[in-house]
């Protein structure tokens, strides 16, 4: 590279050449054959410790719950009450007797749709709030007051105007997770670098430009932290949803297993919820770290 | 006076704060011809920065205008690229991404894919920056930053480039190393800059005239001092050069005796 230039360009002085190779960083050339065992080593440390917590507590619980006047199940209990629903997680026979598999894509289902509808009007709400200082004094202290109202406190009011119980759970989820949403996106947009407002207005980069190249990256980690928030938000909303609204999802399915005093049900129910709880935040917090990967750097 | 390149006419601005109103800059006239390299020079707090704003567009003047090759200068644009002091590379961008987007964005109409390609990859070589096109600005040293900047900015094939103190942030070996390399490309593309710095040593080497500005509130053009060295200039024949020294002290002696730097003066 450093040839191409010199045949452009006739150096003056000579010093170029040597400063140029001592500036030049060593970034990051891993070597390939230790990466696995890197791995492996790293898997060691960071499961060991939880799996041996999990044993113990599993163990405890055990001992605590054994004696027959207890009121709660112990594990091994719970497993063989439970064994049928664990091996047939898609079965099927009509109405609400369906397998766990079910009941809890049905609650994904209404997540989704809710979340996804809260992340675009969210991030747009954002953007418009961290912009425009008019739109912030409007809507910010609207916000912060319905912001704190329970996502419960919404599903009467949902039920009766969506008049359908479907609907109104979307309508939990989705009025759960904007808020987080909004009030991280508009911060983020609000802490753009003035520099790069000024990188983008001596580019004349036009609004759509401004907002796609500059504005979105830029507040991307903003976004995701907001993202990351409403997720866990909404998966907390829909089982207490579902409660209430009936029909297939793992909400109801707990309720139901209530009702007939499924004890080791409702267990297993609380496992795979917290699950799948899990899974969803690092899903976000994956895509997050992919996305912003640069931003975050610096 | 219009027919000057870049001409700065009765320039003022005063800053309103809370109706505290703060005079930064007084009637500060100043002709720019093409291909010269100017530096302005004070002390902190005197304005200079804000009239290299003033110049990119990016801050409005209160009274005065700015002509540039003979149209008013009221708006940021290409045509005035600016090295910002602290690189402003956008850190999701690769180096090369960073310099194509200025690519991209001023030559998307008038130069083919091909060509704005072969164009960015032109200039991060002009800044021997070409061997780390792939590295983000987080992975590389701020003297590197500082050159894909320039390279952003060059690219842009601006009519007057701005550089608010570049080097500023950098150590001196490093710096010394950049300077080497503006005033390479300063000699091969004939570029009009206008450079802000607080460095004596650097505004002598590199300019054909230092504006040496008297301190603020209201800030004020002092003197305008000719630097008559030959280019190329090496800086190691000029460190005993009788015009280099002569140029320098007068610096020095605006600086420290006739305008020296009072803080705090309210």
């Amino acid at each position: 590279m450093t040839a191409t230039a010199a045949k452009k360009l006739q150096p003056a002085t000579t010093p170029a050449r040597p400063a140029a190779t001592i500036l030049t960083l060593p970034v990051q050339t891993r070597p390939g054959t230790g990466r696995l065992a890197d791995m492996a080593r790293g898997a060691g440390a960071n499961l060991l410790p939880p799996l041996v917590v999990l044993v113990m507590l599993i163990g405890l619980w055990e001992v605590l719950c054994s004696s027959p006047t207890s009121s709660l199940p112990p594990p091994s209990q719970v497993v063989t009450d439970t064994w049928e629903l664990i091996i047939h997680p898609f079965y099927d026979n009509g109405g609400n007797d369906k397998g766990m598999g079910w009941q809890l894509l049905a609650s994904l289902q209404r997540v989704a749709l809710g979340y996804l509808l809260a992340a675009v009007a969210g991030i747009g709400l954002g953007v418009l709030v961290g912009q425009s200082s008019l739109a912030m004094r409007g809507l910010d202290p609207i916000f912060q007051v319905l912001r704190t109202v329970p996502p419960l406190a919404w599903l009467p009011l949902s039920l009766a105007a969506f008049r359908d119980g479907e609907p109104s759970a979307i309508f939990v989820i989705f009025i759960t997770a904007i808020w987080p949403i909004i009030i991280n996106t508009a911060v983020g947009i609000r802490n753009i670098p003035s520099d790069y407002r000024n990188v983008a207005r001596v580019l004349r980069l036009n609004g759509f430009e401004y907002f796609a190249k500059i504005m979105l990256p830029a507040a991307a980690p903003y976004i995701f932290t907001g993202l990351r928030i409403g997720i866990g938000l909404s998966w907390l909303a829909i089982v207490a949803a579902e409660m209430l609204i009936g029909g297939v999802g793992i909400g109801f399915f707990i309720w139901d297993a209530w009702n007939s005093s499924l004890i080791s049900d409702i267990i297993l129910a609380l496992i795979y919820v917290g699950i799948v709880g899990f899974v969803l935040d690092r899903i976000v917090a994956f895509i997050g770290n992919r996305v912003t990967r640069g931003t975050a750097a610096s | 006076m219009a027919n000057h390149y870049l001409s700065i006419e009765g320039i003022g601005k005063t800053f309103t704060r809370d109706r505290a109103a703060t005079e930064v800059l007084r009637d500060v006239t100043l002709g720019v011809e093409k291909g010269e390299y100017i530096s302005i020079i004070g002390h902190s707090g005197c304005g200079k920065s804000t009239l290299l704003n003033i110049v990119a567009g990016l801050t409005p003047s209160t009274v005065g205008a700015v002509l540039l090759d003979g149209k008013a200068v009221d708006e940021p644009g290409p045509d005035r690229a600016v090295v910002f002091q602290n690189h402003s590379l956008l850190p999701w961008l690769t180096v090369y991404e960073n310099v194509a987007l200025a690519v991209d964005k001023v030559f998307g109409a008038t130069k083919s894919a091909a060509e704005r390609a072969e164009w960015t990859k032109y200039n991060l070589d002009l800044v021997h920056m070409g061997h780390a096109r792939d590295k983000r600005p987080s992975e590389i040293s701020g003297g590197m930053k500082q050159r894909v900047g320039i390279a952003r900015a060059l690219s842009m094939e601006p009519k007057v480039l701005l550089l608010d103190e570049p080097f500023g942030a950098l150590d001196a070996l490093t710096r010394a190393h950049l300077q080497d390399q503006v005033m390479q490309i300063h000699a091969t593309l004939g570029n009009t800059v206008l450079m802000i710095t607080h460095d004596v040593d650097e505004a002598v080497l590199l300019s054909d005239r230092i504006v040496m500005m008297t301190n603020g509130p209201a800030a004020r053009i002092g003197e305008v001092l000719d630097v008559p060295l030959e280019r190329p200039r090496n800086r190691i024949a000029l460190a005993s050069d009788r015009t280099y020294l002569r140029s320098r002290e007068a610096v020095l002696k605006f600086l420290y005796e006739r305008h020296r730097f009072v803080e705090a003066a309210e």
